[in-house]
């Protein structure tokens, strides 16, 4: 594996190989010295072109505690708006000389150019590109629903379990990510969104879809409920927006106290952060016991550096 | 003076062999008996004589954006594409909305003299579509312009188009529909559908190109004009002209070469040189734009060549610019998928490709028969002679075809216009240039 692009790429074998590696990197910070020498001499550059502390973050901590050395490339403004072009800036990070980009844009299909243009040598990790792919949150995700729910598997992926992703279907890289690899890992999907926020074409993905929560929890065993964040400019735009109001939304969408205490009592309550608290998930839902998303903020580490590892170490020695 | 030149034993049409006597700008006669003294003899056996084609829509970029295209550079690419008269758009900077900018473009073209180039005139004032430009003044210009686009643009305001509609009236004018609704496509990326799902584009609906459509053929209906509908890309678009036309409204219509060959699935790879509005569209499109040109339905073909520099293809998707060259590859996308596959003949492409064009457009000398007294306007096929498209490889000043790696079948090997070769391949170096 040269990057990481998309998880419609990675075969059930090699999302598994992630996931056993995430694990033995996890182990490894239980110790009292965390940092790994395993990248020691390669540079990681976390080239951001859109904003996000927390993804940006948890790359630096994992590239850190690999020890590579890292550097944080907060390109404002991408060709888009006028600034640098993607190519340009490709090419000076290139001759920097830099063995691992991690890409963060708000264009879909940022990263692949970048991969696929000839501008670079090194690897290409995408950290999120549009509205198309989030693949190393859609693989922390995955490892998250394991620990968990793993000895609920028939097997050592996620077969015979089945995932929840709530809201904003048409405009999430992190659903469309997580659809891809809990297929491949055996997990059935089904989405709950109003018709807007869902793309037209849904009918062809290997989903089930729900329009209400109500529905779902009616319609569904949920093992893993992943409420998605919901952008808030989706309800502006008078006749453009997506849907009337936020209350609306909490009423058909909202996991609340009720929805909440339906859910069977094994099932695990997920969000790929930040959360818009008293939106899509209550303070309730987001603080009880089977919420596991500060959970998931720490297993971003550990997939991370067994992401980065695989792509740039080598077939070198754990 | 140019030099006579016969052309013997050449198919015309695709059907009986002849030779083609041309002395003067005018085909002098079907036999070589005929030829003048020192008339150039070239070997046409089995080649395909067309009537020289022509080109509804052309954006030639000049003037504004000569690091994409100039007006020579166009031209010399129509040419090797067997143009000999091409409509440029009007989306240039300035815009072609007034008859100083329409003249210029006019008369560069007659400077430079490879093909006709007769100007389009924008309908609003800078495309804006706001209020109607000068339309008149634009038809009695020495450019003469009939047709009005705001092509790259949706003259959306039903009102405005309307006026625009009843207008041209006055000079026999027609209006050029480049059917998008705005609103339905703010910020879209490439055809809404499956694949744009999967790579988190934003959709470009079919219905905003088919809303329009209708409405315009029923706008059409009402104040009796007539109405051309510029690269119509879906199933139901050609429903709905093949209905307009069944209704006796005088609606006609144009396809491109690149919604009869490719699909959205050549989005995948986020390669902008696949990026064009409309966009690519399913199979089940292309094959209904197909079936529309070969049941009639629609009227003719046009390149919607677009050059841009490198700069503006080679970014992100969303970043990069919308459109894709095809002067010179259109003839071999059309033989490719329409007269190799047995469903049209080379007849059926003197008229989609040149006569039709040169009507609708009112291109005077031009989509004329091949018979004698006629100007000599030819283009000369080899339908055997296969080549692998380069983008690199094009008299376009810019490079961005999508059809590179793809193998065409035929070749354009010379293009006359009024007697004066204006094309050669190399391969054919007989016609003396």
């Amino acid at each position: 594996m040269k990057h990481l692009l998309s998880t419609a790429d990675l075969t059930r074998d090699e999302a598994l190989h992630i996931l056993d590696t995430a694990q033995e990197m996890a182990k490894t910070q239980e110790r009292e010295v965390r940092k790994l020498p395993t990248l020691r001499g390669k540079t990681v550059v976390n080239l951001f072109f859109e904003d996000s502390t927390r993804t940006r973050i948890s790359f630096e901590v994992a590239a850190k505690r690999l020890s590579a050395d890292v550097i944080n490339f907060s390109a404002k403004g991408s060709s888009v708006s006028k600034g640098e072009s993607l190519k340009d800036t490709a090419l000076t990070l290139e001759a920097m000389g830099s063995d691992g980009i991690v890409i963060r844009h708000s264009a879909s299909g940022a990263a692949e150019r970048l991969a696929t243009s000839g501008w670079i040598q090194g690897s290409v990790v995408n950290a999120g590109d549009g509205t198309h792919q989030h693949p190393t949150q859609a693989l922390l995700d995955a490892f998250t629903i394991r620990r968990h729910l793993g000895e609920r598997s028939d097997s050592t992926g996620l077969d015979g379990l089945t995932v929840t992703l709530v809201g904003d279907i048409l405009h999430s890289r992190v659903a469309r990510s997580n659809i891809h690899l809990l297929t491949t890992l055996g997990a059935s999907v089904v989405l709950v969104a109003p018709p807007t926020l869902l793309p037209i074409g849904v009918e062809t993905w290997p989903v089930r879809v729900a329009h209400t929560l109500d529905e779902a929890l009616d319609a569904f065993d949920i093992d893993a409920l992943m409420m998605l964040r919901i952008q808030l400019e989706r309800m502006s735009g008078g006749g453009a927006a997506f849907f009337p109001s936020p209350a609306e939304y909490s009423r058909l969408l909202g996991l609340d106290a009720a929805r909440l205490a339906r859910l069977p009592s094994h099932a695990i309550i997920m969000h790929p952060g930040p959360m818009n608290r008293g939106l899509e998930i209550s303070a309730e839902a987001a603080d009880s016991p089977r919420s596991v998303i500060v959970e998931q903020v720490s297993n971003g580490v550990a997939v991370r550096m067994a992401v980065l590892y695989l792509l740039l170490a080598g077939e070198a020695e754990l | 003076m140019t030099k006579p030149i016969v052309i013997t034993g050449v198919s015309l049409y695709g059907e009986e062999a002849a030779d083609i006597v041309i002395a003067k700008g005018e085909i002098a006669s079907l036999s070589a008996a005929d030829a003048p003294s020192g008339a150039v003899i070239v070997d046409g056996s089995g080649l395909v004589a067309l009537p020289g084609l022509v080109d509804p829509h052309t954006h030639l970029r000049e003037p504004g954006r000569e690091d994409a295209e100039t007006i020579e550079t166009g031209s010399r690419s129509a040419a090797a594409g067997g143009y000999v008269a091409v409509h440029a758009m009007a989306n240039t900077t300035p815009v072609a909305d007034t008859a100083g900018v329409v003249e210029q473009v006019w008369r560069r073209g007659r400077e430079v003299g490879l093909v006709d180039v007769f100007p389009l005139g924008a309908v609003t004032v800078g495309l804006k579509g706001e209020r109607l430009a000068e339309l008149g003044a634009m038809a009695q210009s020495d450019a003469h312009v009939r047709m009005f686009s705001d092509d790259g643009m949706c003259v959306s305001d039903p009102v405005l188009m309307r006026r625009a509609l009843e207008y041209v009236k006055t000079f026999d004018g027609i209006i050029a529909q480049h059917a998008q609704d705005p609103r339905l496509t703010e910020g879209s990326q490439m055809h809404e559908g499956a694949v744009s799902a999967s790579l988190g584009l934003a959709g470009w609906p079919a219905v905003a190109e088919e809303s329009i459509i209708a409405r315009d053929i029923l706008l059409a209906e009402h104040v009796g004009s007539r109405i051309h509908v510029l690269h119509l890309s879906t199933a139901r678009s050609v429903d709905i002209v093949r209905w307009g036309k069944s209704r006796g409204v005088k609606v006609t219509a144009e396809a491109t070469p690149h919604h009869i060959l490719l699909t959205d699935e050549s989005a995948r790879g986020y390669d902008a040189r696949f990026k064009v509005n409309p966009p690519l569209r399913p199979e089940s499109d292309v094959e209904a734009v197909r079936a529309g040109l070969v049941d009639g339905t629609i009227d003719v073909i046009g390149t919607d060549h677009a050059p841009h520099p490198d700069e503006d293809k080679d970014g992100e998707w969303a970043a990069s610019a919308f459109g894709m060259i095809g002067l010179e590859t259109s003839l071999g996308v059309v033989q490719k998928t329409l007269v190799d596959t047995g469903r049209l003949t080379w007849r059926d492409v003197a008229r989609l490709m040149s006569e039709a064009p040169a009507r609708l457009c009112q291109f005077e000398g031009h989509g004329r028969p091949l018979a004698v007294g006629e100007p000599a306007n030819i283009t000369l096929v080899d339908p055997k002679r296969a080549w692998v498209v380069d983008p690199r490889g094009t008299a376009s000043r810019s490079h961005n075809s999508p059809f590179g790696g793809i193998e065409m079948p035929g070749t354009v090997v010379g293009t006359i216009l009024r007697g004066a070769v204006t094309h050669a391949h190399p391969a054919f170096g007989g016609l003396g240039k």
